[in-house]
């Protein structure tokens, strides 16, 4: 490999932008770039281009159409209750994991990655087999008029199963590195365990609350395979954005589809900044 | 006088009064939550993953093991595999070098590139195939250019491997960059004292410090690229045997109404789950410390 | 308060944290807990403050029976040694806290808590850093917080657990004076825990010394410094030569001769001739009844000159003298301790009966 060495020491010494005295920087930078520019970043690119075909006033008549409307919607509303969810429940989890030692815990820390591994379609027929009428919750239900399979309510089920493991497991390393002494400190003082819970061990853990709940959302918002199966698919009431794109494609209507599209990208890419600022500013505390 | 300090053990001590624990909750409110967060994760895990083998099943275990002779089953667990071969050590590559440049050297520009390289996990994986089809569609930038040349991208296997190292593209890079980051420079800085190739450096220093976080990365990298669902749907075009992978093929047999034949594919997605999250877990307990997912997820 | 220890223990698992331990706590003192780590020091000051239960045993605030009560009745102040200050919120909201989470009847005002705060600052010499979060402040500064905030609850005892053992050297000692003139002023019954023990001969008014979960002795610091009760004492606290001599007839014998003491020694057999550097008297060489040694080496040791000799048996024995003593290396002396104490080889104390100096206490 006497090209990576070669090119590695001259990148080094002729440009002073970069550090470093290792060899293999032309190669491995070079690569990096490349393949990135290719897969992702071209791609990406071709797609914003696709989209400014439209022109504004065709976005404008894009997201005045009620089918695209309530489509992001419902991709929205949905991902939001369920990211809501999933941080309640998500921080009980990564407590209760960090916290007690019971048997089969584990297991279950094991388990909260499920959703991570186990692929969306998967998920997606199990969910709708479990919460339709004969399955085995949604049979539970029907006697109490709580329709899940084929409804909005069964978007959200299917967001917070997949939603699940990222409030969990970015809240779960700093509850286990947080420091006992302040507990103590807190008791000595005369706090009660609620107060304690609520003023002192929650609040730190704010940000990675935050970030979890942002990564749930963002992953929410672009779902397609776990919801397709569960949701019915009825326009304009169980009919998820990406689906619509997925339609629209099938239609021929690229631009609409890549419209769409555009929209989710911008959006999720602010989440993505959302999460940046939220890290930096918890960095720049401690 | 200090003389005779034999401390007797034996007479009875007064027992100190049953104290409440010092620091934590009560036990009610131990177990309550606890039991909280079990039936919570119970309903959201278990019943999912215990209902795909039950319904696989529901008609015997002789109707599910017959679903798999089906020749279009075969070929979709073939493409599969097929796609993962390429796609997984494409991003190994491409995710070691990131991970090189990005970690033993400073540059400009350097935290922008850690974000791009995030960027596909923040796409819907609709829209991630959708890029690929409008670049290399029929009305695409290049769709011209490929029909006039007779080559086939979108619904053929080029397109369904294109969608999915996208959708994979940071598992690798991800799990490294972290891992060397806090290894630093230094031991490969040494190498390069006593005179180690660059090639020799990478195998024999830095190979075997990474080792496990990249097999913890192609592990999560390969579970993806097998069950990708999404991306994979929007460039396939559904063609049976074919075009079709194994979620493709799931979604293709829950629609026609066979649902033992969907389940029983879905049941082997599952069990690949489940041996990547055992795999992960042994990863984990095993070579916690040389992992970077523990110290951030 | 006064602080009445009985007969405590406490196991964690099959290891014996603690046993034994009886101890008495005077009220307005500043008692230093002193021992190696694994002593049970921190246990002990832990138990006492109710963050950790005892397996056995008593501890009583004043008449009151402290062990049935939880940490949050006790009302103890408690600095930790990493401070534990919480991050996220500012210096004065810190020193808040222990008046802010009171049930609403017993809370003071908002603008008396402000006065608290205000006057708590005022006292640990922060007066101007309240907006302050705690990751914008030095050690020593958050140990002042530390310290301000344990204060505010106005406690009925004031325990710090190694209070100074995350600082620097100069800080550290700064910090000392300091808290001792925090004590003299406030007048609150405080136990510190260390393992540093200049801190706590310099510090306290009593010294417990811990060694292995059980207390060594309890004296002040002259007491302890000058009369150690064990030889884990006098290897733990200052510097000491260690010497194996053999009691024959009363007497302390040393390579077949005996030594010229003032005293006579009770029992028989083998034992530990303990001295520090400075209680030696030097004489000319072969003196009959004293050690004979040879000087090794010298080095300045702050005030004064340490000579390192050799006796016969090759062992090495420090000693302090005057920097201006002419001494070089090869010089023959012989030494006599002034102060000493001798052990028997299972630990116990020589006891001696005066002989000529019937004043002399210093061996008993």
């Amino acid at each position: 490999m006497s090209i990576a060495t070669s090119s590695g020491r001259g990148g080094a010494g002729r440009r002073r932008l970069v550090h470093g005295v290792l060899p293999g920087f032309g190669l491995a930078m070079g690569w990096t770039v490349v393949w990135l520019s290719l897969i992702v970043l071209f791609p990406l690119v071709a797609l914003a281009v696709k989209a400014s075909g439209l022109g504004f006033g065709g976005f404008v008549k894009l997201l005045q159409d009620a089918r695209v409307q309530a489509a992001l919607e419902l991709s929205f509303g949905a991902a939001l209750i369920a990211a809501l969810v999933n941080a309640v429940f998500g921080v009980l989890v990564a407590w209760v994991l960090t916290r007690y030692r019971f048997p089969g815990r584990a297991l279950i820390d094991a388990a909260v990655d499920l959703p991570f591994a186990l692929p969306t379609a998967v998920a997606g027929i199990t969910l709708a087999a479990l919460f339709a009428k004969t399955g085995w919750i949604g049979g539970l239900l029907a006697p109490l008029g709580i329709e899940v399979a084929y409804t909005r309510l069964g978007v959200v089920v299917a967001l917070i199963f997949v939603g699940l493991p990222f409030v969990v497991r970015t809240v779960q390393p700093l509850l286990a590195d947080l420091d006992r002494e302040v507990e103590e400190a807190a008791a000595t003082l005369g706090a009660s365990r609620l107060t304690t819970v609520f003023r002192v061990l929650l609040p730190p853990l704010v940000p990675s609350i935050l970030t979890g709940f942002t990564l749930a959302f963002a992953r929410g918002v672009g779902e397609y395979g776990s919801i397709v199966f569960i949701a019915g698919n009825m326009p304009y009431l169980t009919e998820i954005a990406p689906l619509l794109i997925v339609i629209k494609l099938e239609e021929f209507d690229w631009v609409g589809a890549t419209g769409i599209a555009c929209v989710m990208l911008a959006i999720s890419f602010s989440l993505l900044l959302v999460i940046n600022l939220i890290q930096a500013h918890a960095n720049r505390r401690s | 006088m200090a003389t005779d300090q034999t401390f007797p053990l034996d007479p009875p001590r007064p027992r100190a009064l049953p104290v409440p624990p010092p620091i934590g909750e009560t036990v009610v409110a131990r177990w309550t939550l606890v039991a909280i967060a079990g039936l919570f994760l119970a309903l959201v895990l278990v019943l999912p993953i215990a209902g795909v083998f039950t319904e696989g099943l529901r008609k015997g275990i002789w109707a599910y093991f017959k679903s798999f002779g089906d020749p279009d089953a075969l070929a979709s667990i073939q493409l599969t595999l097929l796609v993962a071969v390429i796609s997984v050590p494409a991003n190994l590559v491409f995710g070691v070098a990131a991970s090189w440049a990005i970690t033993k050297f400073d540059f400009p520009g350097k935290s922008l590139l850690i974000t791009l390289i995030d960027l596909p996990f923040s796409v819907s994986p609709v829209v991630s195939g959708l890029v690929f089809v409008l670049l290399f569609g029929a009305q695409g930038l290049f769709g011209p250019f490929l029909a006039a040349h007779g080559l086939k991208v979108i619904f053929a296997v080029p397109g369904l491997v294109l969608a999915t190292i996208f959708v994979t593209f940071p598992f690798v890079a991800r799990e490294l960059i972290p891992l060397m980051e806090a290894q630093g420079a230094a031991d490969e800085e040494a190498a390069l004292t006593l005179g180690a190739s660059g090639w020799t450096i990478f195998r024999r220093v830095t190979l075997p410090n990474i080792k496990w976080g990249l097999l913890y990365g192609v592990l999560l990298c390969n579970a993806r690229a097998m069950g990708e669902f999404g991306a994979v749907s929007v460039v396939s075009g559904h063609i049976r045997g074919l075009t079709n992978t194994m979620p493709l093929q799931v979604e293709i047999l829950y629609n026609e109404y066979d649902f033992v034949g969907a389940f029983a594919m879905a049941s082997i997605l599952a069990g690949l789950a489940l041996i990547t999250l055992v795999l992960k877990t042994f990863l984990e307990w095993r070579f916690g410390d040389e992992l970077a997912a523990n110290r951030r997820h | 308060m006064e602080i009445r220890i009985r007969d405590l223990a406490k196991d964690f698992g099959d290891f014996p944290a603690l046993f034994g331990v009886d101890l008495d706590i005077r009220s307005g003192e500043l008692l230093a807990l002193l021992g190696p780590s694994g002593s049970g020091k921190t246990t002990l000051l832990r138990i006492l403050a109710g963050l950790e239960a005892p397996t056995w045993g008593r501890v009583f605030f004043g008449d009151e029976d402290a062990s049935a009560t939880s940490v949050r009745e006790r009302r103890v102040g408690f600095v930790f040694q990493h401070y534990a200050l919480f991050r996220h919120m500012t210096v004065a909201d810190n020193i808040a806290f222990g008046l802010t989470v009171r049930p609403k009847a017993e809370r003071p005002s908002r603008a008396e808590i402000a006065r608290r705060v205000q006057e708590l600052l005022d006292l640990v010499q922060l007066p101007d850093l309240a907006r302050r979060y705690p990751s914008q402040l030095s050690g020593g500064q958050r140990q002042r917080v530390a310290l301000a905030r344990a204060l505010a609850v106005e406690p009925r005892v004031l325990f710090l657990d190694e209070p100074f053992g995350a600082l620097d050297a100069q800080v550290r000692k700064d910090l000392r004076k300091w808290l001792r003139e925090i004590h003299d002023r406030t007048g609150y019954t405080t136990v510190f825990v260390t393992h540093d023990q200049d801190e706590a001969l310099e510090l306290a008014d009593r010294v417990v010394v811990l060694n292995k979960g059980r207390i060594e002795q309890i004296g002040t610091p002259d007491e302890i410094y000058d009369a150690p009760a064990s030889p884990f004492v006098f290897d733990f606290i200052g510097d000491a030569s260690r010497i194996p001599v053999t009691v024959e007839h009363g007497g302390v014998v040393v390579d077949g001769r005996r030594l010229a003491l003032p005293v006579e020694v009770l029992g028989q057999g083998a034992a530990t001739l303990y001295v520090r550097p400075q209680h030696w008297t030097i004489g000319a060489p072969d003196a009959p009844g004293a050690l004979a040694a040879t000087v090794a080496g010298t080095r300045r040791h702050g005030v004064s000159r340490r000579l390192d000799t050799t006796l016969g048996d090759g062992r090495a024995v420090e000693i302090d003298v005057p920097p201006e003593t002419r001494v070089a290396a090869g010089d023959r002396l012989s030494l006599l301790p002034t102060r000493w104490r001798l052990f028997f080889a299972d630990g116990a104390a020589a006891a001696v009966a005066p002989v000529r100096d019937p004043g002399r206490v210093a061996a008993s």
